[in-house]
């Protein structure tokens, strides 16, 4: 028992050593993102707009039209790293982009909204992370393309990037809007 | 040519430290003193060869020799001195080059200084150092040569990341590696005393100058880490949780821990397995940080993916060395003996909790660190878990740790008195329910944690003071305090100046998370905004033109219900060769608060995007962690410490070693 005790470093280690070496080994693709959710609806939410004045951002209103849901933060380092995409992208597709500000003080997105630029046609807070669970989101920030029935259609975990928008969401929306 | 002796060189170093490596080990175990002393030139050999070929690197970079591959990426004739300079390790392979260099430059230290070391263990020693060595030194030749030349030079080079142009930065990797490098040392022993069998309080005693030096190191350069994000990144934080900060954080957290069990070891022949395996465990941290920070594992998605040899050379590195020295762990460590006994109130159970503390809250860091590595493993990109995570975990962990300092160093060995401790600390107490009280007055009860923090503050601090006037008997005697004051060992006060240190950063961190004000307004020249009570003018903008950049250059007039107090200009940059921008905040301390301005993007209609913070307290964390260092430099120069002077030091000492 006691011997046990000075054993368990060593095999916690090699537990996580041969994790880390098994997928290298592997020829993997960041694209292929396993999501339980893809080809279901997006879940039901209601949030809360960004500033006083505005509209609750509602997921039925999404609906109609093929739209981009980026879950972003201002505390977090990735989304101001794709955040020139993210402008990118809505501008140059047209596409409907919403946002959805994940655990964080509507005052300090709305900051940091302001400081980088605005690219979303509206902004839900979703103070508690709530609605991200429905998301499965496992932290900031993440992409969803829906297509005009709510239907998730493709999921990003981590930063966009330009070969992502333009070999997987580009396409898929050109053919979501025929 | 100088490039290819350079080069040469570290073939030479290889091979010589494959022969440090082995014969020193083997006439350790023959008890040859001959083979035992190879060790000892060896590791000047060695460090000779690798200064050689840092410096051939460094001449690369000065004279911009550009058919150099790295220099040809990282470098450009236009750039300050300063940073060519600091270019040769501000990228990948030469950061490792500078690893290295600090793990030769301390196995000399060994081979120039450690006469007074046991020759078996200080063969041993520079025999794991070398073990260590030889694997960077592998890892270079074969996947990361920094001396790799261009078969057509381009006429200019690639720059550096102008984030990355910044006197801070300058110096934070090398502070951070030689915090990173001397736990490579106490590895080194800590395995050395595994292959002997023996942990003793003479070892203990060669092992805490090399942990605090490296912890002091580690301390100022996560200090410097986080002065440039604050002032560099124009984000007026000074903390993101980031992989790269977390990175440096996570070894500086369990090397607190180690350093306090290393304590124990000496005075109570204690805690020695727990010990040993800290030692594994820092240096093991210090390497993942190592790799994290310059090899881009976690910043950048696609790191193995375009060269997995990479990746699969540094698990492998990770997997001989730690995974080695954890097998060495499990065969020997049953086999220590346990010293010293004692009661769970009591010094040492004070400091075992700290240790416990210390290593949960590592564990949350490292958690929230490498999920997001786990997830890129499995295909999902870099995500970040945050502050909201770092909040719900490590903060609650700290908190009882931060209570606990206060009372652990006034109980006694072996059996404390807890009611006794505490009696003692009804001032602080006090203290620190006023302190929290003023600032609920201050500032209001919106951030009940912050009141909590303010109160901690002032608790660590009142408590550290309190235990020091207690040791030299300020108020039962006041008469011969001074005569005791001087008597006591240097890592006497070297400890409460480290805790009075950590207490003023912890009421700097307090103030700047939760009463910052910020504004982002558009402003045109003439205008102003008031931020915490400073009006700030927009005056102008000027187009300047820096050594290889140009910047858009604001200037701001502060004022304080219309009385000047400060001229601010923050700079927006831009570098021509990589095409990025960088912001340059200015920032005016009042020693209490900081006026921080940052100069956006133009509107193009004259007006200017600018963010003003009102930052409070944030000049004490800078303050604190200076107090800190100080502390660990005054523990260090401990004569107890110093080489070659352990016997007469203990006798010296003897008349305050009651106390210590």
């Amino acid at each position: 028992m006691r011997r046990l005790a000075y054993l368990l470093p060593v095999l916690l280690f090699a537990l996580v050593a041969g994790y880390f070496l098994l997928s290298l080994d592997e020829g993997r693709d960041p694209s292929l993102v396993p999501s339980a959710l893809i080809g279901k609806p997006m879940p039901a939410f209601t949030l809360p707009g960004l500033s006083a004045g505005a509209p609750p951002l509602e997921s039925a209103a999404i609906l109609g039209a093929p739209a981009v849901i980026n879950v972003f933060a201002s505390w977090c380092l990735p989304c101001r790293a794709e955040h020139p995409l993210l402008t990118g992208l809505a501008r140059d597709s047209g596409v409907a982009l919403y946002g959805i500000l994940y655990k964080d003080d509507p005052a300090a997105g709305a900051g940091w909204l302001a400081e980088l630029g605005d690219p979303f046609r509206a902004v839900g807070v979703d103070r508690t992370g709530r609605t991200g669970i429905d998301f499965g989101v496992y932290g900031v920030p993440e992409t969803y393309v829906v297509d005009r029935e709510g239907i998730i259609r493709f999921r990003q975990v981590g930063p966009l990037h330009p070969q992502v928008i333009a070999e997987k969401i580009l396409p898929l929306l050109k053919t979501l809007k025929e | 040519m100088i490039a290819e002796l350079g080069h040469f060189a570290l073939v030479l170093a290889f091979l010589v430290t494959l022969l440090q490596a082995v014969v020193p080990m083997a006439g350790a175990a023959r008890n040859n003193p001959r083979w035992m002393a190879v060790a000892d030139s060896a590791a000047l050999v060695v460090f000779a060869l690798v200064l050689f070929a840092f410096l051939a690197l460094m001449h690369a970079f000065v004279r911009s020799d550009f058919s150099v591959a790295l220099v040809a990426a990282n470098s450009h004739t236009l750039k300050p001195l300063l940073y060519k300079i600091s270019g040769v390790w501000g990228n990948h392979e030469g950061s490792l080059l500078l690893w290295v260099l600090i793990l030769a430059l301390y196995g000399a230290g060994v081979a120039l200084f450690g006469g007074r070391l046991p020759r078996r263990l200080r063969a041993r020693v520079l025999a794991v150092q070398a073990a260590i060595a030889l694997g960077f030194l592998a890892f270079m030749l074969f996947t990361s040569n920094p001396f790799a030349r261009l078969a057509t030079p381009p006429a200019e080079g690639n720059d550096l990341n102008p984030l990355l142009q910044d006197p801070g930065l300058a110096f934070h990797p090398p502070m951070l590696y030689l915090g990173y490098v001397g736990f490579s040392m106490t590895f080194a022993f800590a395995v050395a005393a595994l292959i002997e069998g023996k942990v003793d309080a003479a070892w203990a005693r060669w092992v805490r100058p090399w942990a605090l030096a490296a912890w002091i190191a580690l301390t100022a350069g996560i200090g410097l880490g986080s002065w440039w994000a604050y002032y560099e990144l124009g984000w007026g934080g000074w903390w993101y949780w980031d992989p790269v900060e977390n990175a440096s954080f996570m070894p500086w957290l369990l090397g607190t821990a180690l350093l306090h069990s290393a304590i124990v070891v000496e005075k109570r022949d204690a805690l020695k397995s727990w010990t040993i395996l800290l030692a594994i465990l820092v240096f093991g941290l210090s390497l993942i940080g190592t790799f994290l920070v310059r090899s881009g594992v976690l910043t950048s998605v696609h790191a193995f993916a375009t060269d997995p040899a990479r990746g699969v050379f540094i698990l492998l590195l990770l997997i001989v060395y730690i995974g080695g020295a954890l097998l060495l762990y499990a065969v020997r460590a049953p086999q220590l003996k346990g010293g010293g006994l004692f009661m769970p109130v009591s010094r040492e159970g004070a400091l075992l909790l700290n240790n416990l503390l210390l290593a949960a809250a590592t564990a949350t860091v490292f958690l929230g660190t490498l999920y997001p590595l786990f997830l890129d493993m499995t295909g999902g990109g870099a995500v970040s878990v945050g502050p909201p995570y770092y909040e719900a975990t490590f903060v609650p962990v700290m908190l009882p740790l931060l209570l606990l300092m206060g009372v652990g160093p006034l109980l006694a060995w072996k059996r404390g008195d807890l009611p006794g401790a505490l009696q003692r600390l009804w001032l602080a107490a006090l203290l620190a329910g006023a302190a929290a009280l003023l600032a609920f007055w201050l500032a209001g009860g919106e951030t009940p944690l912050a009141l909590l923090g303010v109160g901690i503050a002032a608790w660590i601090f009142v408590a550290s003071l309190t235990e020091f006037a207690e040791r030299i008997q300020l108020f039962r005697h006041p008469a011969s305090a001074g005569r005791r004051m001087r008597q006591l060992p240097r890592a006497a006060f070297g400890m409460t100046l480290a805790h009075l240190g950590l207490a003023i950063a912890i009421l700097g961190m307090t103030g700047a998370s939760a009463w910052k004000e910020e504004r982002v307004v558009n402003l045109t020249p003439g205008a102003s905004v008031a931020v915490g009570g400073y009006d700030y003018a927009l005056e102008g903008v000027s187009r300047i033109q820096g050594p290889n950049y140009w910047a858009f250059r604001a200037r701001f007039a502060v004022t304080q219900s219309g009385r000047p107090v400060a001229t601010l200009e923050p700079e927006r940059r831009f570098f021509s060769v990589q095409r990025l921008p960088t912001t340059e905040a200015a920032i005016h301390t009042t020693g209490f608060a900081d006026l921080y301005a940052v100069i956006g993007d133009p509107d193009g209609k004259g007006g200017w995007t600018v963010r003003i913070y009102r930052e409070p307290l944030v000049p004490f964390i800078w303050g604190g962690i200076l107090v800190m260092v100080m502390g660990g430099l005054v523990s260090l120069s401990d004569r107890r410490f110093r080489v070659g002077a352990p016997a007469r030091a203990r006798n010296a000492a003897l008349p305050a070693a009651r106390n210590a």
